[in-house]
Order: C-alpha cells, then structure tokens, then sequence
C-alpha cells in the first residue's frame, strides 16, 4: 500500500460523504418523506417507474429522493435493483379493455360508448404559475377559474351511451383497489375494435407466443414488433418524445390519429398451474394509446387503416403517445412502405439508443481517466508532425 | 419473460430434501446437488474454464452425488452449465428416470431430441451420429451444442492436440480422431466437447486440431 | 466483509451460468464476439460492467483480485470495482501482478507478464472493430461471416497514404488464429505483443454491447499491418522519471506551466516493484509515487472551508 492509494480511496469515501449533505440540502428545511415523493411527485414516480421497468411507487419515490430529483439516476438505482430480483413467474397478458380509467379520449369520434372521460390532466389548464400553491398550507380546491384544477373523474363531460363502468363513482380516481373488477365485470372497448369490425382497419392477430424479454437475452436485430416495444416502453422519453416528433414534420410520416387514450388501473393475473386458474395479484396503473395511421391497400386489398400502440406503466401520456408513433413508424417493412431513411424508421437506430441508462453511462464514462490512450494519440500526433517537419525542411 | 420451473426454483434456494420422502428413487433425485450454489458452482466452473482453455488438460471437480450411470464430473457439468433456460438431451444409459428426475428437481432442463439440444450428455456411442448436433450458424457460431461425454477414464495418452489453448501440443484419449478432425474443418462452426470421467474433466473445443499419432 | 444481503459475487446464478455459457463459446472461437444478455450492474454502463460481470462469473472465494484502470491500481475507478468485489465476494485483492490470480483492466495489459493460471478481464468499450467503419451491427455480423475485412484494410490503408503510415494508436484491431479481426479494447498499441501466445486466459467483456469474447492461452494474435507498413510499436521516447525503466509505457505528467513535464510508468505495480529494488529514474527514487502527480484529489476532498 503506499499513500496515492489511499488517497483514491479516501477521495472516493469524502466525495459520498459530500453527495449525502447535498442531497439533504438546508436543514432548517425538513427532509422530504417517501409519502411525499410518492403522493405529490407522481408523475416523475411514474416516469421513473416506466424506464426503470419496476412497478412499485415507494421504491420509484425512493431512488428519486436518494437521486436527488435527477430521474435519470433515479431509473438507473430502479433498475440496478430490479436485476437482482427474481423471476417467479410471468403474468397473463393485462386485459385493457377492461380498464377501471380515470381518462379516456379519443381524437378520432366526438362521442362512442364508454364515453369520453377527460380525467386529471393539464390539457386545459392554463400554464400560469400558480402562486398559492407556493404559499404555506392547502392550497383552495375551489373552482378557482385559473388554478389547474383536475377535471372530476368521470364527471358530466361523459354523458355516453354507457358511461365507463364506475366512471361515475364518487370515489377518489385512486387508488382504485377492488371496485367489483370482477369477471363479469363490463368492458370498456377499444375504438380500434369499432374500426376493426368494420375492417377499417388492419387486424392486429392475437398470440400465444411468449414475447421476447430484451432484459434476459440479448438484443437480436432484426427484432419482432413485441421486443420493440418492449424497448420503447423502458426507453427514455424525450428520445422517444423527440423521434415521434420527427415523423410528424415529415421524417417517416405516418398521419397518425390518436384513436385512443386510456389511463387507469388494470387487474395483473398470475397463472398457478398448481391450481389451474388465475389469481388477481394486485393492480397496476398504465397508459394505453392506440393510434389510427394512414390507410394501405392495394390492387387485391381494399384500403384499410394501420395502427401504432404504445404502453407505459403510469401515467405517462406523452410517452405513451410518443411511442405509439414511433411503433408505428417502425413498422414500414411490414406494412409495405419505403425506407425514406428517417432516423424514427431505423430500427437498429432507435433499439441501440433508446435506452438511457446505456446511454447515460457511456455518455458519462468520457469522463473517467484515458490517459493511456491520449498518450498513444499524442506520441502519434508529435511523430506526425517531426515527420512533416522535416519534409518541410528538406523541400526548403 | 422465461420464468423459472418450480424445481429449478427449488433447487436455487437449496432448499432441503422434505424428510418424508418416500423412495429410495424420490430422495435420490432430491440430493446429490451443490450444497453450496454460488461457491460450488465458481470453484467447478473455473476447472471447467481451464479445461476448455487448454484442451488436453485434465481437471478434478466435485460437489454433485448424481444418481447412476452419471459420472461426479458429468453432474457438476450440468448444475454449472444447465438451467431452464438451455434444451438438455440425455442419450443412451443417461436417458432413465433417476437420471431425468435428478434433472428436473436440481436443473430444471428441458429434454430435447440432440437436433435441438444446448447441451448433450452420453457416452460417445450413445452420441453417435455427432452430425445430429448444432454447429451454430455462420453469423452465430456460438449457437451450437456442447457435448458431455462420459468416459471410463482420462489420461494424457492418445491423439496429439495442437491449436489455440496449447502451446505445443497436448495428448488426450479420446474415443476416436475422425469425428473431431471433421469438426474441426467446419470452423468457427462446430460442436464443443467436455469429457467426464469420475472426478476427472477435459475440454475439447472445436478450435482444437486432433492427430493420431 | 461479504454484504450477505446479495449473492455470493453479486449476480444470481442464472445470470452467472448465462455469462459462463458465453465465456465458454468464447473460449471455444477465439476472437468471436458471442452476445450475452448483459445485466444491469450497479455502476454505469461504460463503467466496467462487461468487465465486472465476467470476473464475477469466474470468481471464487480464494482468489486475489488486482483491478487496474489505465495500468493503476488507484485510479479512482478501480479502487470502486475493488471494493465492489471486496463487498460482495470476500475476495482477498492485491496490486501485484504476480500474486493476482484474477485481474480486471481498462486500457492496459500489465507489463510484468502474466502467467498460466492468471485469468486477465478486460473492459470493452466498443466491442466491434468494424464498428466505426459500419456503424450497422447486422452489416458487421455479415462481415465478419463471410470474413470481408477488405474495409479495415482500405481504412489503414486511407491512413497510409495521409499520413504515410497507420494513424491508429490505441484499440489497434488484431486477426485471431487466422480468422476473426477482433478489438483489443482501447489498448495502447504498444501493448498489442503481449495479446499473443499470452500464458493467461484473456477475457473480454462489454456490458452495454452486450458481447462477451475471449482468447485462450498461446493463442495466436495478429496485429493488422501491410508487408510495406509492418505493425510497429510506440511508446514516449523517454524512461521512467522515477523507476528508470525503458521498456514500460508512460504516463506524461505536466509537472508545472513552463513546458516542464515528466514521464513515469502507466503500470504503477511495475514501477513501485522496480524501485523497491533499487532503480532510480532522473528524478530519484525519493519521489512520491507517479500517481501522486495523476492523481490529486485534494481539489474534491470536502470539509475544509475552502473548498465549499
């Protein structure tokens, strides 16, 4: 042992010591609970969550309290943990149709049944800061006419034909935890599925097979539609914000319609073959967005409709949307169309960076010490340069 | 999304065998596995690393009691390598009920004809035809079977061994030359070979050029 | 001093057969990049988690780690990936290279040559050496099936006819037995000669790539080079300021704002090792160590006033 390595080490140890005074920031200010995180910073526990491929709230609070709001960081100690997990079983596939929602719209028709259901959402309030929410205390839940206030969940903007199975409840929007989902629960159906019955639009075929699971077995090019998305959905959101946003201005358009949006909770059932039926192991939160695209056809086949589909855990509506677009236009080939060369066409572009944990790290990594390599550069450099030099002299 | 077979669960958890087994047979298959996972299976997989790595050296294992006709080494070869997630055939005497139930409780393998086998466990007659086996593809060579085959002994007497892993060259007695000299022509595709005897364990990757001498 | 709260090693033993499976169809085609499901580790991805998944699926309770980070055992990502498998394996770690049995490096192959029974685990970056001339891993895959190199060999030789001679100094691409080109990881190319009939088993692993490769001992491992332009190595025209060595790659250290600098050895176990038996480079042996120069913390070290 001799002193510069302790002095690494020590350097590491007084660097950790620092990062936890600084996350804690002033102590006069009192320290922020997992509750708080959890309740009132839902949507980045939302975030953190979907990237992180983790459903669990307190946890997602949790690395986002030790990250110190970065959710980067936050998605990264989410899914260092999730590793270590193990895997006791996979679920059936979530039935979204039967989705208790706190929000549904359609883009697509003014009213269908279920209802349009506008739900807590931003897209009417006005962004004005609200000041009262800064002051000490509860903020007025009044209808203040500027204050971002959620809409009632399933209040009278959804006068549909059948309104949303407890849409119309007094309950709180959540957590919805055992309203009667029973089986014979009634089913809230998908826009697509009016379309499709009327062969508007292409149909999406079931299956059986297993999906592929890109955190088990490394990444094959090219990938089936499942592991895509399965990408997509733990990819990070402003790359994927950022590709569908491309094909909208024309890199890889695809026309595509928000058919439909759904946030709510849906049931996870676990087979027990022991058994021989399937148990409810509790429920999970999502953001479901089926978009309507330009219409194929072709001499034998008359036009039809496409789709994109995106699927996020939480509420996470512009990715969900995002990645419905991106879906969507990563399914040229199949649909017959021209690789225009748009970087939201490029599947291995988009599956190899999507991913902000592997991006983030070696982003990052340029950081750590090359010295061994810039030396290689710089003797190369200088040997380039003493040549040219000396060419230089004798052509004088 | 694979999800661990309850058995290989089991086996994971080391948990132990229930007291009130009833057969002979039952408990047979429930024991005879690594008493300690994490540990046994690093110390068994870093001879089995050496043994791939210099073909022709032998290397001593333990830590699994498999039931008849397995060999100590060909156990230890399959809880190191073995899971749910890898397709297992079993040819000739190692294809009977103790041997298939010792596999489900402690490695949870699927069974599979050799065609679509990860891995491969028999004596070299058994084996035969070796063709059957995966070879990889020309984009994915390492898509292809390792062979576990059971031999009354290893010694370094026999065939010369030269190529990557030997310096010079190595001796091994192996069952015969003809089938890893035409293994070897298919490089980088090919089948890769461990062979077990007792404790005893050897490598044979399909890099390796046989010669008799 | 094992965290009993994970697995012997930190990964769980599926995960653990997973990377073995792939050590050994590495070990099998030398060279070739087998894909693994890298898993995520609990430091960056471009951080050593290649590297760390390998070593922790080859450790055992007996060894001695020595992790090494541009040929240092105190850079201060090595000292983390120490501690790591301090923490979760209860393995006994070492410096020197002559004690180690299992050794982890980023950018370096020690100068002190290894040995049979030495396991020696690189980190990977980029994986694939064709990567920056094809940026398409199923166009590479192609290439590498069908043995197509023609596009290194044009690219060394673009550097040729620029430069008069290949501008390539580190990560410099190898053939392995013949058949596959493979990446060294950003190796200096001086460094190159000792992939080759190398006594070790050299493994080599990328985390975020996903590959896992390996070449068994005494392979045989070419640099890439023209009969007009043989492979050369290079190194600073100079010997070790402090242990006098003149065979080690060096560090240069920008001593102060004049031009002044020195040259120490990049191996600091080399060099530590030559002066405790007496050699003396032109600054003595009474220097602190190289790293002292590299390596000053004292700006982040927190609790003085000053430094908030």
């Amino acid at each position: 042992m001799y002193v510069a390595v302790k002095g690494g080490e020590r350097a590491i140890d007084n660097a950790h010591q620092w990062l936890a005074e600084e996350r804690r920031g002033d102590l006069a200010v009192p320290e922020l609970t997992i509750p708080q995180i959890r309740e009132q910073m839902k949507l980045a526990v939302n975030r953190v969550m979907a990237e992180g491929s983790l459903y669990d709230p307190d946890l997602a609070a949790l690395a986002i309290k030790q990250a110190r709001g970065d959710l980067i960081e936050a998605v990264f100690l989410i899914r260092a943990y999730r590793t270590t997990l193990p895997r006791l079983a996979a679920s059936r596939p979530v039935a979204t149709g039967a989705m208790a929602v706190d929000r549904r719209i359609s883009a697509t028709f003014k009213d269908l049944p279920g209802g349009q259901v506008l739900g807590p959402t931003f897209d009417y309030t006005h962004r004005l800061l609200d000041f009262a929410l800064m002051a000490e205390g509860e903020p007025p839940t009044g209808a203040a006419p500027l204050s971002p206030i959620p809409f009632p969940p399933g209040g009278g903007e959804a006068p549909g034909p059948a309104a949303p199975p407890d849409a119309a409840s007094d309950a709180p929007p959540s957590p919805r935890v055992g309203e009667g989902w029973g089986g014979g629960a009634p089913r809230l159906p998908h826009v697509t599925g009016f379309l499709n019955r009327d062969g508007l639009i292409e149909t999406a075929e079931a299956s059986d097979r297993t999906p592929p699971d890109l955190t088990r077995e490394p990444m094959e090019l090219p990938a089936d539609r499942a592991l895509r998305l399965q990408a997509l959905a733990r990819g990070d959101e402003g790359f994927v914000l950022g590709l569908a946003y491309s094909t909208q201005r024309g890199y890889g358009r695809t026309h595509a319609f928000v058919g439909e949006l759904r946030i709510g909770t849906v049931a996870v059932e676990v087979e027990i073959p022991e058994l021989g039926f399937a148990v409810e192991i509790g429920e999970i939160e999502l953001t479901e967005c089926e978009t309507v695209n330009q219409f194929k056809g072709s001499r034998t086949e008359p036009p039809q409709f496409t789709r994109g589909y995106g699927l996020v855990m939480g509420q996470s509506e512009r990715k969900a949307i995002a990645m419905s677009l991106v879906d969507r236009a990563l399914r040229w080939q199949e649909l017959g169309e021209d690789f225009t060369g748009a970087p939201a066409q490029d599947e291995e572009f988009v599956l190899m960076h999507c991913d902000n944990i592997q991006a983030t790290g070696f982003l990052e990594h340029i950081k750590l010490p090359h010295y061994v390599d810039f030396q290689a550069e710089l003797e190369l450099v200088r040997k380039l340069r003493a040549e040219a030099a000396a060419l230089r002299e004798a052509a004088e | 999304m694979s999800a661990a077979t309850p058995s290989a669960a089991q086996s994971e958890a080391q948990s132990e065998a229930p007291s009130e087994a009833r057969s002979e047979a039952r408990s047979e298959a429930l024991s005879g596995g690594f008493a300690d996972a994490p540990v046994q299976s690093a110390r068994a997989f870093r001879e089995v690393l050496e043994a791939m790595a210099r073909p022709g050296t032998i290397r001593k294992v333990a830590g699994a009691r498999p039931p008849a006709p397995l060999s100590v080494a060909a156990g230890v070869a399959l809880l190191v390598l073995c899971d749910p997630t890898t397709r297992l055939h079993l040819a000739g005497a190692a294809d009977c009920p103790p041997v298939r139930d010792w596999v489900a409780f402690h490695i949870g393998a699927p069974l599979a004809p050799a065609e679509t086998a990860d891995f491969a466990l028999g004596r070299w007659e058994a084996l035969q035809p070796v063709t059957r086996f995966r070879i990889g593809q020309p984009d994915y060579p390492d898509r292809s079977a390792t062979l576990i085959v059971e031999c009354d002994r290893l010694v370094n007497h026999g065939p010369a061994l030269t190529g990557p892993g030997i310096e010079t060259a190595t001796w091994l007695n192996l069952p015969e030359t003809a089938a890893f000299r035409a293994n070897r022509a298919l490089f980088p595709l090919g089948f890769d070979c461990l062979f077990t005897a007792g404790d005893r364990i050897a490598g044979l990757p399909r890099s390796t050029r046989v010669e008799n001498i | 001093m094992t965290d009993q709260a994970y697995n012997f090693a930190y990964l769980d033993e599926q995960t653990k057969r997973m990377i073995r499976r792939a050590i050994l169809k590495g070990i099998a085609v030398p060279g070739y990049q087998v894909p693994f499901a890298s898993r995520e580790m609990p430091m960056p991805y471009g951080w050593g988690t290649g590297g760390v998944q390998v070593t922790a699926a080859c450790l055992v309770p007996e060894d001695r780690l020595k992790v090494i980070d541009q040929g240092a055992d105190d850079t201060t990502n090595a000292v983390s990936i120490r501690r790591f498998f301090q923490r979760t394996a209860g393995v006994a770690t070492t410096e020197a290279t002559t004690e180690a049995t299992v050794i982890q490096t980023r950018h370096r192959i020690p100068e002190t040559p290894l040995k049979a029974g030495q396991i020696l685990v690189y980190q990977v970056p980029i994986p694939e050496p064709l990567r920056f001339l094809e940026p398409r891993e199923t166009e590479t895959r192609k290439m590498h099936e069908l043995e197509e190199y023609g596009l290194m060999h044009v690219k060394l030789y673009e550097d040729i006819a620029r430069h008069g001679q290949i501008a390539t100094s580190y990560a410099y691409p190898v053939k392995v037995e013949g058949r596959y080109v493979m990446d060294p990881s950003p190796i200096p190319k001086f460094d190159n000669p000792k992939l080759s009939g190398n006594p070790a088993i050299q493994l080599f692993g990328a985390g975020r790539e996903q590959r896992i490769y390996a070449l068994p001992p005494w392979t045989e491992v070419v640099s890439l080079d023209f009969d007009d332009h043989p492979f050369e190595t290079s190194k600073a025209p100079h010997d070790c300021d402090l242990c006098g060595a003149q065979d080690s790659y060096l560090d240069e250290v920008i001593t102060d704002d004049q031009g002044g600098r020195m040259f120490v050895c990049s191996d600091t176990d080399f060099c530590a090792g030559r002066r405790a038996k007496g050699h003396a480079g032109r600054l003595g042996a009474g220097q602190k160590s190289s790293k002292t120069f590299a390596n000053s913390f004292e700006g982040i070290w927190p609790g003085t006033e000053g430094a908030r």
